[in-house]
C-alpha cells in the first residue's frame, strides 16, 4: 500500500462569512461522512487539516505576497492522506469529496516514501 | 452469611489485598511465595473455622495469620541469605521483626502498584489479563480457563511465563514516575478494556462468570479514578463506557441464557443507577484536551442508553463513529458505523459504503448486509444472512442468525 495526498482546491474567497454553529455543523457533516467512509475501509492514513483563507507567499529575494491567489484563482482549502494500492484506487476514494459540490477539485498525488 | 459462603466471599475480596501487600513487601521475584502464603492462610481458615467456629472478625484473622506467615518467611529468607553470603551481622535476628503494614492505605496503594507491575509493556496483553484475573481478582486457573475458552494447563503455563517475565525484567511494584505515568496508564487502561470486553463479548456460556469479569474490570478501573495520580480523563471515560454497557446486563440475556439484540431489549430493565454513574464519569472525563477512543466510545454508549430511534441519536452516533475510526480503525467500528450511516443517511447510501468494507470473512459483515438489503432486495438479504450463518462460530450467534433466516420465510 502506498500513501496519497488528496489536496482540496476551490475558488479563493478572501473572507469567509462567519457561520452559526448550526451552519458549521451542516457544512462539516458531508466532510465527516466522506472521511468516515474512507476510514471505515481502513484507508485513511491521516485526517489532515483544513486551511484558513489567510496566508502569505515568500518568494526569492524575500518578497512577501498575500498568497498564491494573486496569480491563480484557486486556493488550497485542506488535505488528507489516504492509503491505496494505486493512483486509480486513490482517485476512486476521492470521489464523493464535498469540495466537488461547491465547484472545487481534488488533486491526487502519490507520496514518495523518504525511507 | 453462612460459613460455606463466607470463605469464597472473603477469598474474592481479601485475597488480592493480602497478596498485593505481600508481593510489594517481598518483591516481584517472590510472587509464588506470596501466593502460597495466602493460599495456606485460606486453607487454615477453612480447617480452623470448621472446628472452632468463626472468629469475631474473620478478615482480621486472615490478615493476622498471613502476617505471621510472612514474618516467618522473611526471617527464614534473611537467615538463608546470610548463610549463603556468609555475611555476619552484629544484630540479633530474633530482635528484628519485619514490618508488615496492613493499613487500608497501604492495601489500596499496593493493589494499584501491583496493577502497574502486571500491566507492564513487557508482558504480553493476554498474560496481563490472566495475571490480573489471578492476582488482582482472585480468580482460579479453572475460572480463567473457562473465560478464555481454554484449559487449565494452558492457563497455568501462561501465568507461569508471565510471572517469570516479571522476575527477569525486574519489574518493580510501584507507581511509575510522573513523566511515565501517562504512557504506563495507557497499558493499564488497555488491559482493563480487554478484561471488560472479555466478559461482555466472550463466547463462554457461563453468564455469571462473564458478569463477574466485567464487574472486576470496573472495580479496578474505579480504583484508578480514586487515586489522585491515576485519576486522568481517559480513566474516567473508560469507567463511563463500562457503566453504560453494564447497565444492559440484565436486558441483554434472557431467562434461557440467550442473547437479546439491542433493538429487542426491554429498556425498562436497563439499570438506571449505572446509567447515571456513567453520565457522572463521562462529565468527569470531559476535562483537559485529549480526546481518547474511550471518550468517543463512552459517548456512543451514552447515546445507546436512549432507546428511542431518533434522527438526532443516530446522527450523533454516526459522527462519533466517524471520529472513532479516525482515532483507531477496527472492523467492528467500521461495521457499526455503517449501521449508524443507514439509520442517519438511509439504507441506499449505507449499502454502497458497506460493499466497500470487504470484511467478507466476518459473519457480522454479512449480517449487516443482510439487514441493509432487507426490504430492498430480499433475495440478496437472505443470501448474506446464510453466509453469516456459515461463518458464525458460537451457538448464540448461530441461533440469532437462524431466527433472522426464518423471518424471511
Amino acid at each position: 500500500m502506498k500513501e496519497f495526498l488528496l489536496i482540496f482546491r476551490r475558488e479563493h474567497i478572501a473572507s469567509e462569512p462567519a457561520l452559526s454553529p448550526e451552519q458549521l455543523q451542516a457544512m462539516m457533516k458531508p466532510w465527516q461522512d466522506w472521511i468516515g467512509n474512507i476510514a471505515a475501509q481502513n484507508k485513511l492514513a491521516n485526517s489532515g487539516n483544513r486551511l484558513e483563507a489567510d496566508g502569505r507567499v515568500l518568494k526569492t529575494g524575500n518578497i512577501v505576497t498575500d498568497g498564491p491567489y494573486v496569480e491563480i484563482k484557486e486556493a488550497i482549502g485542506g488535505y488528507i492522506i489516504v492509503k491505496a494500492n494505486s493512483l486509480e484506487e486513490a482517485t476512486e476514494l476521492a470521489k464523493g469529496c464535498p469540495i466537488l459540490m461547491v465547484g472545487g477539485n481534488v488533486e491526487i498525488r502519490t507520496i514518495v516514501s523518504m525511507n | 452469611m453462612q460459613q460455606n459462603e463466607l470463605i469464597p466471599h472473603l477469598f474474592r475480596t481479601e485475597y488480592r489485598k493480602i497478596i498485593s501487600v505481600l508481593c510489594k513487601l517481598f518483591g516481584v521475584e517472590h510472587i509464588a511465595t506470596a501466593e502460597d502464603i495466602v493460599s495456606d492462610t485460606f486453607l487454615l481458615a477453612a480447617e480452623t473455622w470448621g472446628l472452632k467456629g468463626l472468629p469475631n472478625n474473620p478478615a482480621a484473622w486472615l490478615y493476622m495469620v498471613a502476617k505471621n506467615k510472612a514474618v516467618d518467611f522473611l526471617r527464614r529468607d534473611t537467615l538463608f541469605k546470610q548463610k549463603i553470603s556468609n555475611v555476619l551481622q552484629e544484630q540479633d535476628m530474633a530482635d528484628t521483626t519485619p514490618e508488615i503494614d496492613l493499613s487500608t492505605k497501604n492495601i489500596s496503594d499496593s493493589q494499584l502498584q501491583m496493577m502497574f507491575a502486571i500491566c507492564h509493556p513487557a508482558i504480553p496483553a493476554e498474560a496481563q489479563i490472566g495475571l490480573s484475573l489471578s492476582i488482582l481478582c482472585g480468580f482460579g486457573a479453572e475460572e480463567i480457563a473457562d473465560a478464555f475458552l481454554s484449559n487449565k494447563e494452558t492457563i497455568y503455563k501462561r501465568l507461569a511465563r508471565a510471572k517469570e517475565k516479571l522476575r527477569t525484567e525486574k519489574i518493580s511494584i510501584a507507581i511509575p514516575a510522573q513523566q511515565e505515568i501517562e504512557s504506563r496508564l495507557h497499558t493499564v487502561l488497555t488491559t482493563l478494556y480487554l478484561l471488560f470486553s472479555e466478559g461482555y463479548y466472550s463466547a463462554s456460556q457461563n453468564t455469571g462468570l462473564r458478569k463477574e469479569l466485567c464487574l472486576e474490570a470496573m472495580r479496578l478501573n474505579l480504583m484508578l479514578t480514586e487515586h489522585e495520580q491515576t485519576n486522568i480523563p481517559a480513566a474516567n471515560a473508560l469507567l463511563a463506557l463500562m457503566c453504560f454497557h453494564a447497565s444492559r446486563f440484565e436486558a441483554r440475556i434472557n431467562k434461557q441464557g440467550e442473547m437479546v439484540l439491542y433493538e429487542e431489549q426491554d429498556e425498562t430493565i436497563w439499570n438506571k443507577a449505572l446509567i447515571q454513574k456513567g453520565e457522572y464519569y463521562l462529565t468527569r472525563a470531559s476535562t483537559g484536551n485529549t480526546l481518547t477512543k474511550y471518550h468517543v466510545e463512552a459517548a456512543i454508549a451514552y447515546w445507546h442508553t436512549h432507546k428511542a430511534d431518533t434522527l438526532e441519536k443516530w446522527e450523533n452516533i454516526l459522527q462519533l463513529y466517524n471520529k472513532l475510526l479516525q482515532i483507531e480503525y477496527t472492523p467492528i467500528a467500521a461495521l457499526n458505523r455503517t449501521y449508524a450511516l443507514s439509520k442517519a443517511n438511509g439504507k441506499k447510501e449505507a449499502i454502497i459504503q458497506a460493499e466497500k468494507l470487504q470484511l467478507t470473512n466476518n459473519h457480522l459483515y454479512h449480517s449487516l448486509l443482510g439487514n441493509l438489503y432487507t426490504s430492498i432486495d430480499d433475495a440478496k438479504a437472505l443470501q448474506h444472512t446464510k453466509q453469516a450463518l456459515a461463518l458464525a462460530k458460537t451457538t448464540a450467534d448461530k441461533e440469532t442468525i437462524l431466527k433472522k433466516i426464518n423471518s424471511f420465510k
